[in-house]
């Protein structure tokens, strides 16, 4: 999918056209966000349990290359092979080889962020490796053609009749059959001849254990567990944050993940893997990728936290009504607009603006990141180093002018008044953003300075 | 400097202040109801509660719930249904499997869950490729959450293990839930 050098507000623009499918999106979404809200309500120790949360993976940030070192070690004892990958290119090399090492052309993968950040399948593609995706939700957008839109939801902004149709087009369903009961058995079918001939499983990590070298993935589907134990090769991706010290952590944040995510108590599957088969092997890559420049960001470091639930976007109204893809950015929402400039500043440098600052990031997080916070502290760094857009510079400056001006301001502050009741198609048009959309609030008769000074004399 | 070394020594330039590990202890209160919450967790996330007193309940339940099955696997010794699935058996060769009893290690009544490891399982991928799953649990062994389930597991070694919570599920398609993704299409939990 092209989406050329448009930044969040332009995408934003064109998934806006068609009203009834944002409304849709909206809502869709906030149901999830609701189903989020009933299951943490459900246990008391909520907010211990967050507490909890971010005391671990504080605790890890202040000791991660230690508990790297103790993974790698307690791994390696169970006979997994460990990979060091100092950025996505390296990451992606690594994968190939092992694949090519084996003489294998085709594999499986679940579920994995980090191989959409380092843009794995486009790159073993180009070196002759076809990859299927298995989560039905990426493969819907893999047999589509674009990006996932969400992190846990990756095809939320399909509707089933379009599934319909790409389903009929590459699996041969009957054209115009669009219930989700039956395209999810046509996949299954499908994808079970894949996990039967395929000698080579990707997956991603949820958690990895240092004290005992076992990594945790989660999924609903079962995919991740079809692909790796029916695979020869299981080649699992993590970013090095994934870490935790002990497994007895992981009781805080399987109950958290899940509940977080989709309001469900747990995810089906919560698969640890320790040991290979006999005869089979475990291959993990740990990837850099600019984390360990991020955690040199105090500002910025505790977004290395994130557990990946998708809380924040669900409950985010500029993502709810803009979409996943409007972010053109692997993570999506408000949790990757604060990672993806750590990565490149020019071309992110709009996704902190993509924000209203109201919070609910925040307030929803299982693992306590100041998202909303970051987000401010983000669009204070882009300033000034440069990378803001120009129109909002000017903007900027005027508003500078005007606010440190008080005649200024109530001069502006009048006319604006002014304009809006005698003239309103002076503002009232396209060129006017704040009208896309949107209709405007009648304007009040007087300003708030205005009504204190009259009001605060009557009552003296 | 290899992608290692250089990744380790960016960390360590990086690291903030040192900064403790909470306690977990609290969390372990005592519930007497972990039964009645067990059942009412697993049948709302799609899977079914069988209370039973002996396995020949368990064998005359199987007799009748699975009449259309035709390979049937158990890895519990004390029912009569034959168990297979050798250790070194293709574990492809599974992929006809309309049913797997098998035993679990205990159940966590939060979320309905029950811990199976592959110190039970011959072949890892069995819980997850047959078409239907049951699961045979101990009263006595259903635990309040996951900070008990951890408890129980302890240092336990293995090479594999699972938590398996309800049938397989996606409802990626508009939201719509659909059980059996990939994995089993129901789950049902003998409690003995």
């Amino acid at each position: 999918m092209n989406q050329g050098n448009k930044d969040h507000a332009a995408l934003a623009e064109r998934f806006n056209e068609d009203e009834p499918r944002v409304n849709w999106h909206d809502e869709t979404l906030w149901w999830v966000r609701a189903k989020r809200d009933k299951a943490a309500h459900v246990l008391p120790e909520w907010e211990q349990l967050r507490e909890a949360a971010s005391q671990i993976k504080n605790n890890v940030l202040a000791n991660l290359s230690e508990y790297l070192l103790q993974f790698e070690e307690k791994a390696r004892a169970n006979g997994v092979i460990v990979h060091w990958a100092a950025d996505a290119k390296e990451h992606n090399e690594i994968v190939y080889n092992l694949l090519h090492a084996n003489g294998i052309s085709r594999v499986v993968k679940s579920k994995s962020m980090l191989t959409e950040e380092c843009h794995l399948n486009s790159y073993l593609q180009t070196q002759g490796i076809e990859v299927i995706d298995t989560d039905l939700g990426e493969r819907i957008v893999q047999l589509a053609e674009e990006p996932p839109s969400h992190i846990v939801l990756p095809c939320i902004h399909k509707k089933k009749e379009e599934i319909g149709a790409i389903f009929h087009e590459h699996l041969g369903t009957p054209a115009g059959n669009a219930d989700p009961q039956f395209l999810t058995n046509a996949a299954r079918l499908d994808l079970r001849e894949k996990f039967l001939t395929r000698r080579a499983a990707m997956t991603g990590v949820n958690f990895a254990v240092a004290e005992t070298g076992e990594f945790v993935v989660c999924t609903n589907e079962g995919n991740a567990d079809m692909g790796a134990h029916l695979a020869d090769v299981h080649i699992a991706s993590m970013g090095i944050e994934k870490i935790i010290p002990q497994r007895n952590h992981l009781s805080v944040f399987l109950r958290l993940l899940a509940r977080s995510a989709t309001g469900q108590p747990v995810t089906t599957y919560s698969s640890h893997f320790k040991k290979p088969r006999k005869g089979k092997e475990i291959h993990i890559v740990l990837v850099d990728n600019g984390r360990s420049v991020q955690l040199g960001r105090a500002d910025f470091r505790n977004s290395l936290k994130c557990i990946r639930c998708g809380a924040c976007m669900n409950t985010c109204p500029v993502y709810r009504r803009s979409g996943g893809h409007s972010y053109h950015t692997a993570i999506a929402g408000p949790i990757g607009s604060i990672l993806a400039p750590n990565l490149d500043m020019r071309k992110y440098a709009d996704l902190p603006f993509a924000s209203t600052l109201c919070g609910s990031c925040t307030n929803v997080c299982p693992v306590k990141i100041d998202i909303h916070d970051q987000l401010y502290k983000w669009r204070q760094v882009l300033v000034k180093e440069g990378y803001a857009p120009a129109a909002k510079k000017v903007a900027m400056l005027g508003m500078t002018f005007t606010l440190s001006h008080p005649g200024v301001y109530q001069f502006a502050g009048k006319a604006g008044r002014w304009v809006m009741n005698k003239m309103p198609f002076i503002v009232n048009n396209k060129l006017n953003p704040w009208y896309k959309q949107r209709e405007m609030p009648e304007p009040p008769k007087q300003s708030f300075g205005e009504w204190y000074k009259k009001n605060r004399k009557d009552n003296v | 400097m290899n992608s290692k070394e250089k990744i380790l020594t960016a960390i360590k330039n990086n690291q903030p202040a040192q900064s403790g590990l909470p306690e977990l202890q609290s969390f372990l209160k005592p519930d007497t109801e972990v039964l009645e919450k067990y059942i009412n967790v697993l049948t709302a996330i799609g899977g079914v509660a069988n209370v039973v007193n002996s396995y020949a309940e368990i064998e005359n339940i199987i007799r009748q719930e699975y009449k259309e099955v035709q390979r049937i696997i158990s890895l519990c010794k004390e029912l009569s249904i034959p168990g297979e699935a050798g250790r070194d058996a293709d574990a492809h060769e599974l992929e006809t499997v309309g049913l797997a009893v098998i035993p679990a290690q205990f159940g966590v009544a939060e979320n309905g869950a029950v811990w199976v490891t592959d110190n039970i399982l011959p072949q890892r991928v069995l819980p997850f490729i047959t078409q239907q799953l049951a699961v045979i649990i101990k009263k006595e062994n259903i635990v309040p959450t996951m900070h008990h389930a951890y408890k129980n597991i302890g240092n336990t070694d293995y090479g594999f293990g699972v938590f398996i919570a309800g049938p397989s599920k996606t409802a990626d398609i508009e939201q719509s839930l659909v059980l059996g993704a990939h994995g089993p299409k129901t789950m049902r939990v003998f409690i003995l």
